[in-house]
């Protein structure tokens, strides 16, 4: 007999209460129960970065973490952060250089993206690539997801001048 | 009526747009087929062979059935009698022998990780559950996981009717292997092997099958690239009619070729839906994936070149040992990879001597389907390997030995050993403007200078020509019914937008961004004014999705027709409204335009007349505004490409690991219809190839077990390695469209991982060692060097 547990959370702004299997894993759960399935699944065991979502402002990977993990934090996804508008830049900067083709990798690595540009200013090419490394794409070949994210830190300093 | 291909007028055509389908991708707003749910929806698991060969005696399933959430467990022997057999032949091969498959086997499990039984439950969760319960009683039988083993006097058999496991054993060329070339100074031989790799799409394998017993109708949603082909498929060895059966890709999280052909694990939800009648969900995981996606690339090539002494290339002389897996691949066979090394080696060279023996062998292994670029990307590393290790034996530069021995102008048309007329290739051309592109002598210069100080750098160079755009006659009617046409419809829409349905299919290519540029421009109106759909087999005209680098040289040719014939039509109904003749009218916009270029009326203003007030039009016009045209080329039975590729690496001899630090390419894919996406497909592919070059390999071990089944161990490119890539184009345009376009998916993919086998060989040179294995992971790079036993 399995035990369900609930938990109490706010997702993109929503607070939220369900009650789940332990053993259900966060990107599962956001997908399946919540219909949030902008995050995506790829490996599943924390290696491709296509789950990468935010708990608590840090971003995770939504494969390594159980939904009831959550229980009392925040949690932000693909929709979330494209509501608040938060990435609007990075998101116009990746669509204009094509810094996606078939879009999978996509959400995941638009929040690596921006956990990047909270951190740094103007990052060098060699430490975006660093930093998104934990992030596969396999269209791209990453240099244009490099420009994009270049292209979109320069436009934010403009704006801040 | 005005030809907008040959005016000044601004037009879309050409121009690096973004795509529209990137908008709802990077809002999380993609709608990949797990994305769906359907009521009544249940899930499927696989138990999966454990063996890569066993005998089944029994499968007990009694403890899976009675598991609460469980719906059913199916088994071979459920399926056999609901599902027909097939077996992966090819039309122009009718030598192939390629034995019977089924959806699940019932006697005998040929490779590890085939699926045995299917457990359907409430949720995946339930249903791998499940799947533990079920004992399978198998008897393993011995194992052969490798070509030498394969070929061995007393190799086990995996198929007895062939009687051995040599599925195609043949010759092309004009002469007869093993035969010294006649007047070369030097001869060369090497063996080179190729590691078994495979597309790791991001997305992994997902379909639903839906039946519906009221009217007896399958509607399969699944992620794929050629739902016509899946309809007709499921709809023949399901014993439905077709129009009965509906296949819709919505977006797809990568394909590669991977998501091109038939799995057997799908054709088994297709019938349990039947069983059911209720929909099936399956989503292969990511050890499924690498255990039984198709895989591509293991080759084993027995290679001899000769060479007169001023360079001069003689004749090649190949001998390549291709295993295929288990079964020949359904519908297109596994033919295509060892088919394209057959005839296409060699291919950029005047050679008088050319012979390839070709055999196809069945081992314990998963299936080899198609990964982009089929075939090419061997063909390419064997010959260009071979060239430049003339080039070193004589002393003459990897570029100079091309610019002596690549198919001239004049000689054009030529027609290559390999069977294949070449109507032109822009082959010098190309290298020129790649030397120019990346300073090749200042390279050269900076690589002796820092050999002096104990760096070694390498420049490799690989030339390729590529099959794209397959034209009708390559796999016949019979067996695998793959089109070779594509079909665009369009509608405009009574506010007079433009509405527009292609039978090709775009997993990220941006071919439906090409088409919405070609259909804009076909009409004249702008680009927001025009959707493009595609992916449903029964909305879409028939055609064959994405394959073979299709989309720009055949399905954007079907796009200018149709926009030509819906512009037509709108300008026969202005022409009847206006009083005025066709001839005299053009489309700029949103509006009809005269000759002195002033506007007449809103192209919304006519659709509306045209939908809701005949009456205003003569009596005998019926306005027609939803078009379809088809085109399949019919000038040659490819659309041939050219181009080269171009790698800069360092060596750490020390520790074997390879830096790449620069690497582009020369393509001529004829007209481009949107540079950014055409380069963006390159830069992709390149770094596919140079996954394939540096890191990816399916290892398996004697006895067909694999042994790095996760994203962990089997290393695909990251960011952090990857280098930027510089491209240019040379544009020479295809004869046999209006257009003028040639594929570009696959190029990137045809030449990077012979560039970097040369380059990395260039930059060893001074240990007189050669590298002839990829993936050149750090060992095999030290074993090369001699530095590792």
């Amino acid at each position: 007999m399995t035990i369900r547990k609930t938990l109490h959370a706010t997702v993109n702004g929503e607070r939220i209460e369900r009650t789940v299997d332990p053993r259900i894993n966060l990107v599962d759960f956001l997908r399946h129960d919540l219909g949030l399935t902008g995050s995506h699944v790829g490996c599943e065991h924390g290696v491709c970065g296509a789950c990468t979502l935010r708990v608590d402002d840090v971003v995770v990977r939504g494969c390594l973490m159980l939904a009831v993990q959550i229980d009392g934090c925040r949690v932000e996804t693909i929709e979330g952060v494209t509501a608040s508008g938060e990435i609007a830049a990075l998101q116009e900067s990746f669509v204009a250089r094509n810094a996606l083709q078939c879009g999978f990798c996509t959400p995941g690595m638009l929040l690596t993206a921006a956990e990047l540009l909270r951190e740094v200013d103007n990052p060098s090419r060699p430490a975006i690539r660093e930093h998104i490394s934990g992030n596969y794409c396999r269209c791209t070949g990453y240099e244009a997801i490099v420009d994009a994210i270049q292209a979109a830190s320069a436009g934010r300093g403009d704006d801040e001048r | 009526m005005s030809d907008r291909l040959d005016t000044e007028t601004p037009s879309p055509l050409g121009q690096s747009l973004p795509r529209s389908r990137a908008q709802r991708t990077v809002a999380g707003q993609g709608r990949f087929t797990d994305d769906l749910s359907l009521p009544r929806m249940v899930h499927a698991a696989f138990l999966r062979s454990p063996y890569a060969h066993a005998t089944i005696n029994g499968i007990d399933a009694d403890d899976a059935r009675a598991h609460p959430g469980v719906v059913a467990v199916l088994t071979g022997a459920d399926l056999a009698e609901r599902v027909a057999r097939f077996a992966g032949r090819h039309p122009l091969f009718p030598d192939l022998q390629a034995p019977e498959q089924s959806a699940m086997p019932v006697e005998r499990t040929l490779w590890q990780g085939e699926p045995l039984a299917m457990v359907i439950a409430e949720s995946r969760a339930i249903a791998e559950d499940a799947a533990e319960l079920i004992m399978a009683d198998l008897d393993p039988l011995p194992v052969v996981a490798s070509v030498e083993a394969a070929l061995a006097d007393d190799a086990p058999v995996l198929h007895d009717a062939i009687g051995s496991n040599v599925g195609l054993d043949m010759h092309v060329g004009n002469r007869q292997p093993d035969q010294p070339f006649a007047d070369a100074a030097v001869e060369m031989s090497a063996v080179f092997r190729f590691g078994r790799h495979t597309g790791v799409t991001l997305e992994p394998r997902v379909i639903i099958a839906d039946y519906r017993s009221a009217e007896r109708r399958l509607d399969v949603f699944q992620s794929h690239q050629c739902p016509h082909q899946q309809q007709d498929i499921y709809a023949r060895l399901l014993g439905l009619p077709e129009h009965k059966v509906r296949v819709v890709c919505g977006d797809v999280g990568g394909a590669f070729g991977l998501k091109q052909q038939l799995y057997t694990d799908e054709l088994a939800v297709c019938a349990a839906s039947l069983i059911l009648q209720r929909p099936v969900k399956f989503v292969a995981d990511r050890l499924e994936s690498f255990a039984s996606d198709t895989h591509a690339r293991e080759h084993v090539v027995h290679a001899r070149i000769g060479a007169k002494a001023d360079g001069t290339l003689v004749g090649l002389d190949l001998d390549d040992r291709f295993p295929i897996g288990a079964y020949s691949q359904y519908p297109r066979s596994s033919v295509g990879e060892g088919s394209h090394v057959l005839r296409m080696s060699g291919a950029p060279y005047r050679l008088r001597d050319y012979s390839c023996r070709l055999r196809m062998i069945y081992q314990n292994k998963p299936l080899v389907g198609h990964y982009r670029s089929v075939g090419h990307p061997i063909a390419c590393a064997v010959t260009e390997a071979m060239v430049d290790r003339v080039a070193a034996r004589l002393g003459i530069d990897p570029v100079e030995i091309r610019r002596r021995n690549q198919l001239k102008d004049a000689y054009f048309p030529y027609q290559s050993p390999g069977g294949f007329s070449f109507r032109y290739l822009s082959l010098d051309a190309c290298l020129e403007r790649l030397v120019d592109l990346v300073g090749y002598d200042d390279l050269r210069r900076e690589q002796r200078t820092l050999r002096d100080r104990g760096v070694f750098r390498g420049l490799g160079l690989a030339t390729f020509v590529e099959l794209t755009g397959t034209g009708p006659g390559y796999y016949g009617a019979d067996n695998a019914r793959v089109s070779a046409q594509d079909g665009v419809s369009l509608k405009l829409e009574p506010d007079g937008t433009v509405r527009c349905w292609t039978s090709l299919t775009d997993q990220g290519q941006g071919i439906d961004t090409g088409i919405q540029q070609v259909v804009a421009h076909g009409i004249g109106v702008a680009m927001d004014a025009v959707t493009v759909d595609s992916g449903d087999s029964a909305t879409t005209p028939y055609g064959g999705g994405a394959w073979a680098s299709r989309g720009a040289p055949v399905g954007s040719e079907a796009a200018l027709r149709a926009s030509r014939k819906l512009k037509g039509n709108i300008l026969d109904i202005a022409a009847a409204l206006l009083q005025t003749t066709r001839d005299r009218l053009d489309i700029r916009g949103a509006g009809i335009v005269d000759e002195t270029g002033a506007t007449r009326m809103d192209l919304g203003e006519l659709a509306t007349i045209g939908y809701f007030r005949q009456e205003l039009l003569p009596a005998d016009l019926q306005p027609n505004l939803f078009v379809t045209e088809h085109f399949v080329p019919r000038l040659d039975p490819f659309i041939i490409t050219n181009g080269i590729h171009f790698s800069h690496v360092e060596v750490d001899t020390e520790t074997g690991f390879v830096r790449l630090l620069d690497h582009a390419v020369v393509h001529d894919a004829g007209r481009l219809l949107n540079p950014m996406l055409a380069d963006e497909q390159i830069r992709g592919g390149v770094v596919q190839g140079l996954g394939a070059a540096l890191f990816e390999e399916l290892i398996y071990d004697a006895e067909g077990q694999l042994t790095n089944a996760t994203m962990a161990d089997y290393l695909v490119p990251m960011a952090g390695e990857m280098p930027d890539i510089r491209i240019a184009h040379v544009e020479t345009p295809e004869p046999s469209t209006e257009l003028g376009s040639r594929g570009v998916g696959e190029a990137g993919t045809a030449g990077s991982a012979a560039a970097v086998l040369n380059a990395i060989n260039d930059a060893i040179s001074p240990f007189d060692h050669t590298l002839d294995t990829l993936p050149a992971t750090p060992e095999r790079v030290l074993r090369a060097l001699g530095r590792i036993g």
